[in-house]
């Protein structure tokens, strides 16, 4: 195979409660709520108040810094509340469904016809605009930029994923006339990252893209680490990114005329009675999906996955760009000697737990930090799990000093938060990884 | 459990701001947290965390230490029946033993962790684990007949100079087991390196001048070789370790069982390691080709076995902290480590453990090796940009 990169760093944690390939069925979420949080550096600037009538693509605010970015209603009802938070940030924005399920009519169309200009406009005004995040920073992308390249991923591998060769079957047509709108708005070439030696059926017909095979654990499905190997990010260019089943609804926009944000879910996670797939809009609230499905007691319900996700209640919503619900036991109880005798097995890269010497057991984690902070003295633990040519460790030393110059030289334009997430997981001093990734990179964004 | 987790509870608010003994909260917070590891959970987008803790890492590095432990207490028992000409068994060998170490590691721990409490607590930092392993790596490196109080001297030095004042744990820029040593080394030489001192009391062993069983010399095998004269002791003494020296640097064989659990368990690094080999037999090699004194023509493989070199090379180049934190460094650092060793030894008698000289060198070196490896990878960034 000529595009075949094959990683070896990394990790694969290993859990239990697998989603099995089954569509659960329950009853249709009542409330639906877009939560601006979910999408870095976005002000809101409301086009709704409470008691709008909206239909599904309807515009509900655009961001501020960028006028024309609208994001649209996922269904079609009522906006009954407009949540806010500290110093009156909007917090979510939520709507009751009817089950009219109208759709705001943007028309068929074929991207080719209607020019680069033609499909923004479209994207745009739809709100499928806001699925394509730009590198670096991973803020919603800049419609006044062209990017150098466009970069997909047809394979999560963070634990217990989304199947999305699963997940998106029969969805080809979506997918190719999303690709063929992709490449409207780019100059250079769209990229498809796929998992080598499994079952693509899906992407397998599709064309217009360059597809790249990868091998190896997480974070090989990461967009951030495909794009390191594809074509890595260089000081000053932009590319833009945009997840699998997101492309599939800026396709259908195309092929059907309508926003139509659904995705299939794997709900997962050891605390979930039956793991399986589920049918669920984009800002869907869980409550009849997770009901009677979870079991008692103290659990964390993620949106998300484990690396990479949001905590929220049972009555939480499907994040933006989220299509996984997993859900673990939470960890707060104090472990008596928990450093010396472990009372149950929990995944490590250190080899210092016997359950090393069982490499296929699936583990019950919960959200325990497992120690406390310390300064870093463990060396080559990051660098394990990072299959990128950078030094995090001394990237993420530099975005602590706020040393932008030596951000930049270490690379930072060529990491987000997610890409790093495996580092938190397996940092002996228990670092916030990501938090400290955060920071520098709103630094660079504001300065640099 | 319960009982003793309740009991933590109701002691808790004493500690606590506003309480009337604040003032020991780092210590309270120690305690408890060895006991129990605290029940924090995660908070960011990362809702799991590996397993492993500093403690469990600092843990695993002192049972690594074990094994050269019980051997140094056997063989400071053995060497100190063997001078005295009586013959002993195994279990007298060790309690003799147990009896001279144990006095000295106990007043390591109590000394350094005493400080290391105060320091926390005038900070108002938590107590790190660090000192669990360089507690016991300052008994292993010095004579079993050092006076306690240069052990409790030594182990102040290096805690408050060697560590706290660049900022406890994690932050040192020396090795602080071996900034200990190397203070007493400077300081009272004739306890460290002599092998009598003018009293006639042995260094390397108990007894002294006077009472000397015939034959038995009391040089090691680097002292006689820096009098160009033959070592003592066959390569195979040297390996196995019955031979006289500091408590744990005698038995190569009991730093490679250690080596093997640092190896397997991940935590110490096996590039330093073998790279610290690789430089003395490479140096060893030159030297012997070089040829025309004793110590040159000293087959390479036995400045492997003698001295510290096992023991510097398993145990004090591999700490992470002060050693090159890149990879490719870990690589130069070593070969460098072990390269000097032999060069130190060999060309200046004056010092000839020239492990702990190497080490602390390359200690020092160690952020200039990633300063450049580091470079590289900045510059192969920066000519893809522009390509």
């Amino acid at each position: 195979m000529a595009n075949l990169i094959r990683l070896s760093k990394g990790y694969d944690i290993k859990l239990v409660g697998e989603a099995a390939k089954e569509t659960i069925s329950f009853e249709a979420p009542k409330t639906y709520a877009i939560q601006p949080p979910d999408i870095k550096g976005l002000t809101p600037k409301l086009q709704v108040e409470v008691g709008s009538e909206v239909k599904c693509g309807t515009p509900l605010f655009f961001a501020k810094n960028q006028p024309k970015v609208m994001f649209t209603s996922p269904v079609s009802g009522e906006v009954v509340e407009i949540v806010r938070g500290e110093k009156r940030r909007i917090m979510e924005v939520r709507i009751l469904a009817d089950s009219s399920n109208t759709y705001e009519q943007f028309g068929q169309s074929d991207p080719k016809s209607l020019g680069r200009n033609g499909v923004k406009e479209l994207l745009l005004k739809s709100g499928a605009w806001t699925f394509l995040r730009q590198r670096p920073y991973n803020s919603i992308a800049n419609s006044e930029l062209t990017p150098r390249n466009i970069f997909i991923s047809g394979f999560d591998s963070a634990p217990l994923a989304t199947d999305l060769n699963y997940a998106l079957k029969g969805r080809q047509p979506h997918l190719q006339a999303g690709i063929n709108a992709l490449a409207m708005l780019t100059d250079g070439k769209v990229f498809l990252g796929l998992k080598h030696k499994a079952d693509n059926s899906t992407f397998d017909g599709l064309h217009g893209v360059e597809k790249y095979y990868f091998s190896g654990p997480h974070p090989a499905g990461n967009v951030g680490v495909q794009i390191h190997h594809i074509a890595p990010i260089n000081k000053g260019e932009v590319v833009w990114t945009i997840n699998a089943q997101d492309l599939a609804t800026l396709g259908k926009l195309f092929t059907d005329g309508i926003f139509d944000p659904e995705r299939v879910i794997a709900l997962c996670g050891s605390e979930v009675k039956s793991a399986g797939y589920a049918k669920l809009r984009l800002g869907a609230c869980l409550d009849t999906l997770l009901k009677d499905r979870i079991s008692e007691g103290n659990n964390r319900i993620i949106s998300g996955n484990v690396l990479m996700g949001t905590a929220c209640n049972e009555n939480g919503y499907l994040g933006y760009f989220d299509h996984q619900v997993t859900v673990i036991p939470e960890g707060d109880d104090p472990e008596f000697l928990g450093w010396l005798i472990p009372t149950y097995s929990r995944p490590s890269i250190s080899k210092t737990f016997l359950s090393y010497l069982m490499p296929g057991k699936k583990y019950k984690v919960n959200t325990s930090m497992h120690g406390e902070e310390r300064a870093y003295v463990v060396t080559n633990e990051y660098e394990k799990v990072l299959p990128m040519d950078l030094y995090p460790v001394q990237l993420l030393k530099a975005c602590m000093a706020g040393d932008l110059e030596a951000m930049e030289a270490l690379g930072i334009y060529e990491v987000v938060e997610e890409d790093l997430s495996l580092c938190e997981f397996v940092c002996t001093s228990k670092m916030p990884v990501q938090d400290i990734l955060s920071d520098g990179l709103a630094l660079i964004e504001k300065e640099g | 459990m319960k009982f003793l987790r309740k009991t933590l509870d109701n002691l808790k608010p004493n500690f606590e701001k506003g309480g009337k003994l604040h003032f020991l909260h780092s210590t309270f917070d120690a305690f408890e947290t060895f006991l129990f590891v605290p029940g924090h959970t995660t908070h960011g987008k990362v809702h799991v965390r590996d397993g492993i803790d500093l403690k469990r890492t600092m843990f695993t590095v002192v049972v690594s230490m074990l094994p050269v432990l019980l051997f140094g207490m056997w063989n400071v028992g053995y060497q100190h029946y063997l001078s005295m000409g009586e013959s002993s068994t195994l279990m007298q060998n060790f309690i003799y033993g147990a009896i001279q170490v144990l006095p000295i590691v106990v007043v390591s721990y109590v000394v350094g962790l005493g400080i290391e409490f105060a320091a926390c607590q005038i900070k108002g930092h938590p107590v790190n684990e660090g000192f669990l392993v360089t507690g016991m790596l300052i008994p292993l490196c010095l004579p079993p007949t050092i006076p306690l109080w240069m052990v409790a001297l030594g182990t102040a030095f290096s805690v408050i100079i060697g560590k706290e004042v660049f900022g406890g744990t994690g932050m040192n820029l020396l090795n602080p087991a071996l900034t200990a040593r190397v203070f007493l080394f400077f300081a009272y030489p004739a306890y460290m390196s002599g092998e009598f001192m003018s009293s006639g009391e042995a260094v390397w062993f108990m007894g002294d001048r006077a009472t000397l069983a015939d034959g038995f010399t009391g040089a090691t095998s680097l002292g006689r070789l820096a009098e160009q004269s033959q070592p003592v002791y066959t390569p195979w003494e040297m390996f196995i370790g019955t031979e006289i020296g500091s408590i744990g640097e005698t038995s190569v064989l009991a730093c490679l069982i250690g080596a093997a659990i640092l190896i397997i368990t991940g935590i110490g690094s096996w590039k330093i390691m073998t790279s610290v080999f690789a430089g003395g037999l490479i140096m060893g090699t030159i030297f012997n080709w070089v040829g025309g004194t004793t110590f040159l023509d000293i087959p390479a493989y036995q400045h492997l076995l003698m001295g510290g070199f096992a023991f510097g090379a398993v145990y004090m180049a591999t700490d992470p902290v002060s050693a090159s934190q890149t990879e490719k460094g870990k690589i130069i650092y070593g070969l460098l480590i072990g390269i000097l060793t032999v060069m130190i030894r060999v060309a200046n008698p004056a010092y000839p453990e020239g492990m702990m000289m190497a080490i602390l060198l390359m200690n020092v070196l160690a952020p200039l090796i990633d300063y450049f490896v580091i470079e590289s990878n900045k510059k192969r960034r920066l000519k893809r940009a522009t390509v």
